[in-house]
């Protein structure tokens, strides 16, 4: 590794080489292209990326300059340690958190293109100005006066440096105690184990009369076995708890002001249960209520497959 | 190769991310931004050493990268702790300090 980052500082050495230009350009239009991304992309996660795609590319332009140890560094606590944090938290949040298009304050859009589009022409002419004529020293000579850029960037830190190096640990270290603390959330009311949580459920059981034991799975003797479809109880009537609870409300009640639609699944446990043959039933898509032709469709080519079945064949599909 | 255009596209991405502070309404992308800024500054102290031949740029930027990385510790806590709790990572949200 350290013979490859030598070979790379050796070439970066060269003033003014053709593989400097053609990398710089290269590199140059990939940071802009992410940078344009992080700010125009709609999606959080597409920002995010520009900016890793931002970050190597300007690793690759450290490593240009003379600094290999940066432009490693760069790709590690950028790339790999910054960009996935990042990623953690925005999958922490919600990838679906978009931006919110409402311009809150009138004209701040505009106003801030203005601004930053003012204060690069006069950053850029300004570096323009000041740098007409000026010659590159390069680093060759600094980086060969202790036997390399990583030799020569240790003997700053630890000399020059060191207070400040010194001061910078410090400040990390406070920053992860920080983090910890920031991210620590006191807990207000004792963790419920297992067995206060089955004493609570008996208690439950004596005061309200609820069902101690575990709920019926949706779906059971009903037309499909999706989970917003209520299973049916031995007498035909669809059971209330065997939905789960953030589904209870919306999907099953929706099942509910249809009652012709479980009237059909009860006729059939019925005739099931009196050990008839019957007809299947309309398949019904349970989240919408209404007949999905794609649905029937499939239906009917798995019913004259399974016709040899008998009545067997109307548990191949879906249930 | 001239020096000045490492200091002109560090200036660019500069703007750039200063635009992403300015524009965007959601707390971690304004926070990325800011993290562009401070790496083009890096980018301008790189080329800066270079240009002048000795290695105290580099060493400013390693010193930048560090401050940063502690700062993206810290401020990501504290956008994780306000979504936590108002619901929303959003910049516009939190003016409960305006009253």
């Amino acid at each position: 590794m350290r013979q490859l980052l030598l070979v790379v500082a050796e070439t970066g050495e060269a003033e003014s080489s053709m593989g400097e230009e053609v990398t710089f350009w290269i590199c140059a239009t990939l940071c802009v292209l992410g940078a344009f991304g992080l700010v125009f992309s709609r999606k959080t996660v597409h920002s995010a990326l520009s900016v890793a795609v931002t970050m190597i590319s300007l690793a690759v332009l450290f490593i240009l300059n003379d600094a290999p140890f940066l432009g490693l560094v760069q790709i590690i606590v950028y790339t790999g340690a910054v960009m996935m944090l990042f990623l953690f938290v925005l999958m922490l949040v919600g990838v679906d958190s978009s931006d919110s298009l409402v311009e809150t304050l009138k004209g701040q859009r505009w106003a801030a293109v203005l601004l930053i589009v003012g204060f690069g022409i006069l950053l850029i002419g300004a570096i323009g100005a000041a740098m007409v004529g000026f010659t590159s020293v390069g680093l060759a000579e600094a980086n060969a006066e202790y036997g390399g850029n990583v030799e020569g960037l240790a003997r700053q830190m630890f000399t020059t440096y060191l207070l400040a190096l010194e001061v910078v640990a410090t400040l990390i270290i406070t920053a992860g105690v920080g983090a910890v603390v920031l991210a620590h959330r006191e807990r207000w009311s004792p963790k419920l184990g297992q067995p206060e949580q089955s004493v609570l459920r008996m208690k439950r059981y004596k005061d309200t009369g609820e069902h101690p034991g575990v709920l019926p799975n949706p779906g059971v003797l009903a037309s499909s076995n999706a989970i917003g479809t209520p299973a049916l109880l031995p007498d035909g009537s669809p059971s209330d708890l065997s939905i789960p609870t953030p589904l209870r409300g919306t999907v099953h009640s929706r099942i509910a002001d249809q009652p012709e639609e479980i009237e059909a699944d009860v006729d059939e446990v019925r005739s099931i249960a009196a050990g008839e043959e019957t007809e299947r039933p309309e398949v019904l898509d349970p989240i919408s209520g209404h007949e999905d032709p794609q649905t029937e469709r499939a239906d009917e080519a798995g019913r004259s497959e399974n016709d040899d079945n008998g009545q067997d064949g109307r548990d191949g599909g879906d249930r | 190769m001239d020096p000045t255009n490492y200091i002109i596209l560090s200036a660019i991405l500069f703007c750039l991310g200063g635009l992403g502070v300015l524009l965007r309404r959601n707390a971690i992308v304004v926070f990325m931004s800011v993290e562009m800024m401070l790496n083009a500054a890096n980018l301008a102290f790189v080329s800066f050493a270079r240009m002048h031949g000795n290695l105290e740029g580099q060493a400013i930027a390693f010193f930048v990268m560090i401050v940063a990385a502690a700062e993206v510790v810290v401020g990501l806590a504290i956008i994780m702790t306000i979504f936590r709790t108002r619901r929303s990572v959003s910049v516009d949200e939190p003016h409960l300090l305006r009253n």
